[in-house]
């Protein structure tokens, strides 16, 4: 048996901005994940037995033997504010690794465009760490990475500062570009040869848009309620361009054949 | 003593017959929760299981319906997947082949639109050595047409189930749906149309409403209701079924412990499966399992047979 749900032991759970939390876990003596993907989750399983299904939460960091798991969520409901409350050295019962996540191999050497809308911004952070190691090692590539935030308070920012350009974009127009990431993008006009997006549907939507203009390939994270995570219940599925190998119609599983989709694949 | 202390000997017995069928043990997995044990078989070790009950399967592939659909609720969730499913072609050529070298019963779940789908299905797989028993979904919620039809009203549950078996090869289960006023009146027309055992419950009806955003939570508005929040109800119609009927009886709702599959067994369950709560611990029928042996053990009990319907 490859896969269980694992108990972790919380080292860290703190509060970075108003309402987002950033929160460190660590596997059990002796055991790990192994290879993990930037872009892939993992379902946080509650407490609090009145509430059954895991949260699906995507891995924003961790280390190389996969041993380390860093999760970045907003307080959304019930289930986050929960976890807003568990104590460094408690336990956190996690369910994965779950999804597909981020192919580098088709992302190194290039120039890469980042786009995190608010709470989507967490797994790109990964990502970018691992492109900026990759590159360096390729001794090619380059990584900027556009955020939108709502107002200036940028978590991860600084983050991000270290493995790649940045961008900024905020909704009030308190820090960065006044607009969304898209209008960033078309004020600023960084180079890129490809997109690794994350963020709410009508950003996906813009920057699915964006890709098809500028003839570029776009990968992007969706979202859906999950119920199992890992592919049985078929409750998180997304309608496809064309037919799915697995369910043999034109919708695919998101928590198994996703989070990461080209996004000429899916209907949005 | 421990269980790795215990010889095979005094090891109680799980097995239970049902319809001439013999299983390891009486737990299995609830349709439409496990796949097909694809995705589990990561997790969990199949050949372990009493049974798995694959996702319901039709003749040719169903989309399912619109998204979200699903919901948690409290102490449980909201499904309207609206049984989407590759079709009995895939399904007979990769899940049915995977499942192949498992030492488990295989139960394929069969839903429909018309009553000639239901037949088409199960004169399909009348020739597949893997399947052990077939459970008709007349049941399910979330699909406008067919289906639940079939399992609300007694006649036209006593005449689809006596087609079915004209042409059923495998035993043939009823899966019977909690949303009727009278469980038994339904239990005795499967019966009487030649059904050799029943299941129940599928998922009660319910809705969610997003306050903030006074919309529906499910794009279906509707959906079905699993989970422990089920249990009880789901013990009180498994123990009416079980009273009304000659044939076995497979209870399932809201099992998330060996207790509570306990539950059923003690009012009348031959055998019960564990659906929603797999998502929240994919090992859940493991430790029903375990715990059951646990129990059987305390209680001096080496039959799990002796435990069947003595309330
Ligand atoms: C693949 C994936 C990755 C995600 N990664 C992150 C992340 O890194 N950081 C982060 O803050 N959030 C992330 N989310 C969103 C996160 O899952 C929800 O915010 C969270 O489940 C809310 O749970 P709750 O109990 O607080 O909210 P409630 O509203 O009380 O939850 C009720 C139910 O709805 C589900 N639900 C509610 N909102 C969402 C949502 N937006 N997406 C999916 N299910 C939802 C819950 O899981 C739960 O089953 C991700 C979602 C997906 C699908
Ligand atoms: C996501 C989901 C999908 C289901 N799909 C099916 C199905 O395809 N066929 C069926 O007969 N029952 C289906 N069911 C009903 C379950 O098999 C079971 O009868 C019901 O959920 C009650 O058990 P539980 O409370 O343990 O989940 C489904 C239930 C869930 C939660
Ligand atoms: S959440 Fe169950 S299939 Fe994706």
């Amino acid at each position: 048996m490859s896969k269980k749900k694992t108990c972790m032991t919380v080292i860290e759970n703190r509060a970075i901005a108003e309402g987002i939390y950033s929160m460190v876990l660590v596997c059990p003596e002796g055991e790990s994940f192994g290879a993990v993907r930037p872009g892939q989750f993992v379902g946080v399983c509650c407490r609090d037995g009145s509430r059954i299904l895991p949260r699906p939460i995507s891995i924003c960091d961790f280390d190389a033997e996969g041993k380390l798991l860093r999760l970045v969520y907003r307080c959304a409901g019930k289930g986050t504010a929960e976890f807003a409350g568990w104590e460094a050295g408690s336990e956190a019962q996690i369910l994965g690794i779950l999804g597909n996540g981020y192919d580098l191999s088709a992302l190194v050497g290039k120039k890469v465009l980042l786009i995190g809308g608010g709470i989507g911004a967490p797994p790109l952070l990964g990502l970018a760490k691992s492109l900026k190691q990759a590159d360096e090692a390729a001794g090619a590539g380059k990584v900027t990475a556009v955020l939108g935030y709502r107002t200036n308070d940028l978590f991860l920012a600084e983050e991000f500062r270290r493995a790649a350009e940045v961008i900024i974009a905020t909704d009030d127009g308190s820090a960065g570009v006044h607009g969304n990431v898209i209008d960033a993008i078309r004020e600023l006009s960084p180079e890129f040869d490809v997109i690794c997006a994350c963020g709410p549907m009508p950003m996906l939507r813009g920057v699915k848009a964006l890709a098809e203009e500028k003839g570029v390939k776009a990968w992007i994270s969706l979202e859906e309620r999950m119920a199992c995570g890992v592919g049985v219940c078929l409750g998180c599925v997304t309608k496809t361009a064309h037919k799915d190998e697995h369910s043999n119609v034109n919708n695919t599983r998101i928590c198994t054949e996703g989070p990461v989709f080209d996004a000429e694949e899916v209907l949005l | 003593m421990t269980q790795s202390q215990m010889t095979e000997k005094n090891r109680p017995d799980m097995s239970v017959e049902i319809a001439g069928v013999r299983f390891q043990n009486p737990v299995m997995t609830a349709s439409g929760t496990f796949g097909s044990g694809i995705e589990y078989s990561e997790f969990v070790d199949l050949n372990r299981l009493g049974a798995v009950v694959t996702k319901g399967v039709s003749n040719i592939p169903w989309e399912g319906n619109a998204t979200p659909r699903v919901s948690e609720t409290w102490g449980g969730m909201l499904n309207a997947i609206g049984l989407q499913n590759p079709g009995i072609d895939i399904f007979v050529e990769r899940d049915l082949k995977f499942l192949e070298p498992y030492d488990t019963k295989v139960i394929v779940n069969v839903c429909g639109k018309s009553e000639q789908d239901y037949l088409d299905v199960v004169e399909r797989l009348s020739d597949e050595k893997r399947v052990d028993m077939l459970e008709i979904n007349v049941s399910c919620p979330n699909v406008k047409e067919g289906a639940i039809a079939f399992g609300v009203h007694a006649d036209s549950l006593f005449r689809i189930t006596e087609k079915i078996k004209k042409v059923a090869k495998q035993p043939v289960i009823m899966k019977l749906t909690p949303n009727v006023t009278s469980i038994p009146e339904l239990a005795r027309a499967a019966e009487a149309g030649g059904a050799d055992a029943l299941s129940l419950i599928n998922t009660i009806t319910g809705m969610k409403i997003d306050v903030e955003r006074r919309c529906f939570v499910l794009a279906n508005r509707t959906g079905g209701l699993s989970g422990p929040a089920i249990h009880p109800v789901a013990v009180r119609m498994v123990y009416e079924a079980a009273h009304s009927v000659k044939i076995p009886v497979i209870g399932m709702g809201g099992i998330a412990t060996a207790e509570d599959a306990l539950e059923m067994i003690l009012a009348g369950a031959s055998g019960v499966a564990v659906g929603a709560m797999n998502f929240s611990d994919p090992m859940t029928t493991i430790r029903v399992i375990e715990g059951i042996e646990a129990y059987m053990e305390r209680h001096q009990v080496s039959k799990i047979t002796d435990l069947i319907g003595v309330l």
